[in-house]
């Protein structure tokens, strides 16, 4: 039923590898975003800080996961990364090349090489456009004859196991959410990209279709060599795609590590009480309080210092002053965690951190 | 509240700056020389340099403008041409009949249309709600000066119960509350108030149907409140759309009330801006037209913030 | 290996009949066809329209010829079925050929308000930022007077003629249309499918032209539709204050206020022309409210 998309004849040409396989593919370093509220002419000068000092990497044929409450600025991160909402602030560097500076334009050459999908949502698809065409439209734009296009429109059908017979002209209306999303994976797909930004891509499917799309975006991921940026509110399927897990809250990443070493040894406050609070199918393992109270704080007015100190149980008076860098605490030779606690700096000042001097005797 | 208000009053300006702007391009838009325009044919040579530094005819636009607007605000609207009486004067003789008539038809428009809206609302579907439906069609498609010439077909012309022209006897003793000026205004009231009445009963009874659907609604129901209470609930959130539906739709009536006025021979501002495009009168029909827009300005100044006062999820906005 | 992925996909294929595809549109206009009362009204309006435009053919006399001996002739005055106006014109014939006039006067400007202002509220709505502020604020000011007055004042600073009519009641209605094209085009643009279009690289002419139009031109089209039944009102009151065509050409609103000055004499025959504004208005108004009912096709 599925045909290999590495061995389909696609129109557009695989984008060259630069760099070597220990080059980063994508590098964005301090991306900021403030969005301000209220426009109008006199609008107040109140802004939200969507995202404050992103940074992220993302290894070739690696999968990040992006994991964080609702509104901790998860979406924004994922627009600001693929360029399609300029960032205020901050730098993008793709396979070794500037891809996206404040200042700078990309060429819709290069755009291709990001692709995002989103959550299946009625407005993922052109309700006007049968499925053919919104596969189409991206190879048509960087030129490829209109029947061309729609031959490897019917073919990445195929290829995410909607027979084109069937599926090629009929109207987004008309497909279940799991069918949609194999349609939007493949426009995504459609443009041969190296990075795939999934935003939410299983959220609103029933579990045993987000399995069968899960599948997919495995399979994808060998036969093309994609690097995927995963974001999600659901641990257990971000465990199971990620390789690297970051945490983020109110707009920043307060943890960051190996799948394996972030779900064994969760290191920032916020990050265990994110783990606690997943339901467990295991009746001794039952969460008995809701281990993180309340809303998060107001993200017009995120609180001084370390912004998670107003619903933390460790918070001491050193987190509500000076903000806790985002570091490595791997020990050597381990993996790299990093970790924006002062809980989990050696000699901080909290009363939890370790004593450097106890080290040194 | 006080911060919305702040807001909303300096958003005033700018609309208040392009509204008399456009105000003041309606004599540079007519045909010829403005200066032609301003002036009466007969005017000689003197009026014409007088008039020309006055109004610093000679200088760039937006000096112009600015001069033109300085006489403005001190209530110099520069001479009619047919009258050769100040527009301020004539305007001023002219605002409070049409003031009258906006009231007694935006009056009257407001309670048939609550009622009427009301009453579709409540009776959804059903014969009554029809009957309105098709008032309100009929209500909003009428041509309000075809409207007027019916009512005087009807009711001067065949049955001879009410007059078909004026104010009333005696212009010049000022408008009074008694029969023969009020029998007057029944007609211009009528067919005035067509319009505002269709669209205020529309709007309303979509709101109610709205609240209707809504889950309190049914709670308070459930609850066995009597329905005079479900009524008042149904009511007080109607409002704030009502409340704007209804500022609009005044303000439209000034607009309208050019026709109307003209049909009636009502000396308002309306049948004044009718008689200055007749007569080619551009500065009366500018200054007419000044007054009447600022005062639509300021009235949807107070309706936005009379509904913001009355539904406090606007505030935030 | 990929054997799991196949049979998936084949279980969720399974859930979804197979569906008949039919395009939006002829969704659309089965929907309106089914509708009684807008479709009555929309047969009145081609009646209307057609005779209009045929008029040569269908009118019983010529509308300039004059005849004294039916001055203000009866309704049923063989000749004058519908009585003679003040010249002794067949009214008949007047109200036929009128309709060219009139409803050239009332649609053109919605039609030039459609293409300005829907111009103008997608570029508005698309580009965002600063230039949807200068554009929707300067519309603002326009919205700032009661329409008709605003095209009574600008009409009357013209001058009288169909085109200054025209050009006036057109800034009635750019305004609105922009408007409601900057509110769905907002909304559009921040749906899933443009950012994704504007991911592939596709220049913003082909993402507007392939996406974003139309999505947006059926919402922009019923509103400007139903804005023509007020501009039929509004052309024909300028008619009415002299405003539109000059005598003798044959206008409803010019003949209404015309026949006005005889409504002592022959009160019904005044009447009439009133009564063709108001009919091709509540038609207008039935058919752009029955176009709206079928669009609300479940998506």
């Amino acid at each position: 039923m599925s045909a290999n998309l590495a061995r389909l004849e696609a129109p557009l040409p695989v984008i060259p590898d630069r760099g070597g396989p220990l080059q980063p593919l994508l590098a964005a370093s301090d991306l900021s975003k403030t969005f301000r509220l209220s426009g109008g002419f006199f609008g107040g000068r109140k802004a939200v800080h969507a995202v404050d000092g992103l940074s992220l990497t993302v290894g070739k044929g690696e999968t990040v996961g992006i994991v964080g409450e609702s509104g901790c600025g998860k979406s924004t991160a994922a627009r600001l990364i693929s360029g399609i909402t300029p960032a205020d602030a901050g730098e993008i560097v793709f396979d070794g090349e500037t891809y996206w500076t404040p200042r700078s334009r990309i060429t819709a050459e290069r755009r291709r090489a990001i692709q995002m999908v989103f959550q299946d949502s009625a407005s993922s698809l052109n309700p006007r456009m049968t499925l053919a065409e919104t596969l189409a439209f991206g190879p048509r734009a960087h030129g490829i004859p209109t029947a061309s296009a729609h031959a490897y429109a019917r073919d990445l059908l195929a290829a995410v196991g909607l027979p084109p017979a069937r599926f090629a002209e009929r109207y987004p209306i008309q497909l279940s959410g799991g069918q949609r999303q194999r349609v939007n994976i493949a426009r995504a797909v459609a443009m041969r990209p190296r990075l795939l930004i999934l935003d939410e891509p299983v959220s609103a499917l029933d579990k045993s279709v987000e399995a069968q799309v899960l599948n997919l975006l495995v399979q994808l991921r060998e036969e093309l060599g994609l690097s995927y940026i995963f974001i999600s509110h659901d641990l257990n399927v971000v465990r199971y795609i990620s390789d690297r897990v970051a945490v983020m809250y109110l707009g920043q990443v307060v943890e960051e590590a190996t799948s394996e070493d972030i779900f064994a040894t969760p290191k920032h406050p916020y990050t265990r009480a994110l783990f606690a609070s997943r339901p467990s199918l295991d009746p001794r393992h039952r969460v008995k309080a809701a281990p993180l109270a309340g809303d998060p704080p107001d993200p017009i007015d995120p609180p001084s210092g370390c912004r998670f100190r107003t619903r933390c149980p460790i918070a001491e008076s050193l987190c509500a002053t000076v903000a806790p860098p985002l570091d490595d605490t791997a020990k050597d030779g381990a993996a790299v965690h990093k970790v924006a606690c002062w809980a989990a700096v050696p000699g901080s000042g909290h009363s939890l951190a370790a004593k450097p001097l106890e080290r040194v005797q | 509240m006080l911060f919305y208000a702040v807001r909303r009053l300096l958003y005033a300006i700018p609309i208040g700056i392009g509204v008399t702007f456009i105000v003041f391009s309606l004599v540079h838009i007519a045909p010829g020389d403005p200066i032609s325009a301003l002036l009466p044919n007969e005017a000689t040579q003197e009026m014409v340099e007088q008039a020309r530094r006055e109004y610093g005819l000679d200088q760039p636009l937006l000096v112009q403008y600015a001069t033109w607007l300085g006489h403005a605000a001190r209530g110099d609207l520069g001479t009619s041409i047919g009258s050769g009486r100040p527009v301020a004067s004539e305007v001023a003789g002219a605002v409070g009949n049409t003031v009258i008539l906006a009231i007694s038809a935006g009056l009257v428009a407001c309670i048939l249309g609550f009622l009427l809206g009301i009453v579709a609302g409540l009776w959804r579907d059903r014969p009554v709600d029809h009957i309105v439906s098709l008032i309100t069609i009929s209500g909003v498609s009428i041509p309000h000066y075809w409207l007027a010439i019916l009512l005087v077909i009807v009711f001067s012309v065949d049955l001879n119960w009410l007059p078909p022209l004026g104010i009333g006897p005696d212009s010049s003793g000022g408008w009074r509350p008694d029969w023969p000026h009020l029998s007057h205004l029944i007609l211009p009231t009528i067919a005035t108030a067509a319009i505002p009445m269709a669209v205020i009963a529309r709007t309303l009874r979509a709101s109610v149907v709205d609240v209707l659907d809504q889950d309190f609604v049914t709670t308070l129901r459930a609850k066995g409140l009597l329905p005079r209470r479900v009524l008042w609930h149904v009511i007080r959130n109607a409002l704030p759309t009502a409340l704007a539906v209804m500022g609009l739709q005044l303000g439209n009536m000034l607009g309208g009330s050019v026709l109307v006025e003209t049909v009636f021979a009502w000396p308002g501002t309306g049948f004044l801006l009718a008689s200055a495009i007749f007569q080619r009168d551009l500065p009366l029909l500018q200054g007419t037209m000044l007054v009447l827009s600022m005062f639509f300005v300021l009235l949807n100044l107070i309706v936005d913030l009379v509904q913001s006062w009355t539904d406090p999820r606007i505030r935030r906005a | 290996m990929h054997g799991t992925l196949g049979t998936g996909a084949e279980a969720d294929i399974v859930e979804t009949p197979a569906v008949r595809h039919r395009s939006y549109r002829a969704v659309v206009l089965r929907r309106f066809v089914r509708q009684p009362v807008p479709m009555t009204a929309a047969l009145i309006l081609l009646a209307i329209i057609l005779s209009a435009i045929f008029a040569h053919y269908v009118a019983p006399a010529d509308p300039f010829q004059t005849r004294v001996a039916q001055r203000l002739a009866e309704i049923g005055t063989p000749g004058r079925l519908l009585g003679g106006d003040e010249l002794g014109r067949d009214v008949l014939s007047r109200l036929i050929y009128g309709g060219r006039i009139s409803l050239t006067m009332a649609i053109a400007p919605v039609a030039i308000g459609l293409f300005v202002g829907g111009f103008l509220g997608i570029l508005a709505g698309y580009a965002g930022g600063r230039t949807n502020m200068a554009i929707m604020r300067s519309m603002d000011v326009f919205y700032a007077f009661p329409s008709i007055l605003l095209a009574v004042a600008i009409a009357g600073a013209l001058g009288p003629g169909l085109e200054n009519g025209i050009l006036a009641l057109s800034m009635v209605f750019i305004p609105p249309i922009a408007r409601m094209a900057e509110s769905v085009t907002t909304q559009v643009r921040s749906y899933e499918f443009v950012i994704a279009a504007r991911l592939s690289g596709a220049s913003t002419a082909r993402v507007l032209r392939e996406h974003v139009l139309s999505n947006v031109a059926g919402p922009i089209l019923v509103f400007a539709s139903s804005q023509v039944s007020v501009s039929i009102i509004a052309a024909s009151g300028l008619s009415f204050l002299g405003l539109g065509v000059s005598p003798p050409n044959p206008d409803w609103g010019l003949m209404l206020s015309a026949l006005r000055q005889s409504i002592y004499v022959n009160p019904w025959v005044a009447a009439l022309p009133g009564a063709m504004i108001f009919i091709s208005s509540i038609c207008f108004n039935l058919v752009s409210d029955g176009i709206r009912r079928a669009m609300e096709v479940r998506r």
